[in-house]
């Protein structure tokens, strides 16, 4: 009896260690080289949005500038959501080639994925109703703050001013902003241009400001497969976007009518040819 | 492996494995008692009664858990200011509890049901005989005996409920188990798979007990017949 009980546990570890590899396995990478496939946020107006069968927002840009630099037109270009927790797997599975969706350089991700860029300098800020007289973190007190369940935004707060502020997670900044508009959070938290993304959406527009007193800063980087040698090419192209302007024309068509400026002390960033 | 052993300091697990328990056992309470009300609902002989009892469970057998609870949040709690407790994070824990015990209670009903057809006709017309309405046979004949046969459901149903529990995740409940995963693999990409295997091997560690207790209780308070 012991036995062949042992041999069905045996058997059920060995099953679901095949289940395991095989959904770790690179079975579904695109062999033919025309393609590019591009990780992109499905979700987020004004940064990566998709929009019916078409793509906007000022990752969405930028990845098109890079990959076209890069020798490829824009019908080579395929666009993967990317959601924020599978983005190192889809990299390290070989899912996508490159990843443009609010992709902060940090240590535990440099571990696993390279990182191009940065193209962006954000910074950590609030959204308010239009007449609120929030100015900064420091007037949080005693106030119903909301951020995305599992976010940097979310922990920074949790950090720094848990004490006074009271913190709702929500599975998405649209949530935030359903809450916001119905009056039981007084402020929105996350990265100032997912903010002015959010802004900028026509069933919003003129209800909420960012208010724009970033008090962090996260380096958007293009998330690469470890040992990449894209980065000189990606971070070459950038620099071009830069210096053409068409950087700052992105930036301004997707946070049209928000009034939101980037901090001019940190952006246009300035890159290296090595990865970051 | 230092590594990996580092996020056992870093974030609190078993905190956030007992924000589940907590929210699964408010939550079968809850789900135990409108459920039993429901079940009665539906073995009534008013026919009013069970088209309620009926309604409800299709209607909310039907609908995605994940649903439920949001509602629970953006609508009972964003535009209606519906409030369960002046403590801004426990009235998201009580509204996460108040939509679990919602849904599991219309499977409660439904598996307490399934055990009220293990008890033979002849016990109904037998209590009927000795001069028992409605609610006392059911009370002290028919329901006793419904819930010994209905143990395996029900157990199955708390199973569902354990893990269901961190769908709380949506309702802004931010210290249970799933919510502290993906906060996990936001700062530690680098080991999202032991991440994600330590939290499912944390749950096969909770249910694991309960579906042995379920088969020990079903087989010990069996009714002989």
């Amino acid at each position: 009896m012991r036995k062949t009980r042992f041999g069905t546990v045996a058997a059920m570890a060995a099953v679901a260690a095949l289940a395991l590899t095989s959904c770790g396995g690179s079975g579904d990478s695109e062999a033919d080289g025309d393609k590019i496939r591009i990780g992109i946020k499905f979700d987020q107006p004004g940064l990566g949005f998709k929009d019916g069968d078409n793509y906007t927002g000022f990752d969405v840009d930028v990845a098109k500038y890079v990959a076209n630099e890069l020798g490829y037109t824009e019908e080579q270009i395929e666009f993967v959501s990317a959601p924020s927790a599978n983005r190192e797997t889809m990299l390290q599975n070989d899912q996508v080639d490159m990843i443009f969706a609010t992709y902060s350089i940090t240590d535990e991700r440099n571990k696993v994925v390279d990182f191009a860029g940065p193209y962006f300098v954000a910074g950590q800020d609030l959204l308010v109703p239009a007449d609120s007289d929030i100015a900064g973190p420091e007037d949080l007190d005693g106030k119903n703050l909301c951020s995305v369940t599992g976010s940097t935004s979310a922990q920074k707060v949790k950090d720094n001013y848990a004490q006074n502020t009271n913190l709702q997670e929500l599975p998405g900044y649209a949530e935030c902003t359903t809450q916001m508009s119905g009056g039981t959070i007084d402020a929105v938290t996350t990265d100032d241009i997912i903010l002015a993304g959010l802004a900028a959406q026509p069933a919003y527009k003129g209800k909420f400001k960012v208010v724009g007193a970033p008090f962090s800063e996260e380096n958007y980087g293009v998330g690469l497969p470890d040992g990449t040698d894209k980065c000189a090419d990606i971070n070459a192209a950038i620099t071009k976007m830069i210096e053409s302007g068409e950087w700052q024309k992105a930036l301004d068509k997707n946070t049209e009518g928000t009034g939101y400026k980037p901090n001019a002390e940190t952006n246009p960033p300035t890159l290296s040819d090595s990865c970051a | 492996m230092e590594n990996y052993l580092s996020i056992f300091t870093e974030y609190d697990i078993p905190g956030a494995f007992w924000v589940n328990i907590q929210l699964t056992f408010w939550a079968a309470i809850g789900a135990l008692v409108l459920g039993t009300i429901l079940a009665l609902l539906r073995i009534s002989p008013v026919g009013s009664f069970q088209a309620i009892g009926t309604s409800y469970v299709n209607l909310i057998r039907n609908t995605p858990l994940t649903i439920i609870i949001l509602f629970c949040v953006l609508a009972l709690y964003g535009q209606l200011g519906f409030v369960l407790s002046s403590d801004f994070q426990n009235n998201f824990f009580r509204l996460a509890v108040l939509g679990l015990a919602v849904y599991h209670a219309a499977f409660v009903c439904e598996a307490i049901r399934s055990g009220v057809n293990t008890v033979p006709l002849g016990q109904a017309e037998a209590a009927r005989a000795i001069g028992l309405s409605f609610l006392p046979a059911a009370r002290m004949v028919i329901l006793p005996q419904a819930f010994r046969g209905a143990i395996v459901p029900l157990g199955n149903t708390l199973i569902a409920l354990i893990k269901n529990s961190t769908v709380a995740a949506v309702g802004s409940v931010a210290t249970e188990s799933s919510s502290v995963m993906k906060t996990m693999i936001e700062f530690r990409a680098d080991i999202v798979i032991p991440i994600f295997l330590t939290f499912a091997v944390g749950f096969v560690i909770i249910v694991i007990p309960v579906g042995l207790l379920t088969t020990w209780a079903s087989k010990k308070l069996a009714v002989a017949r």
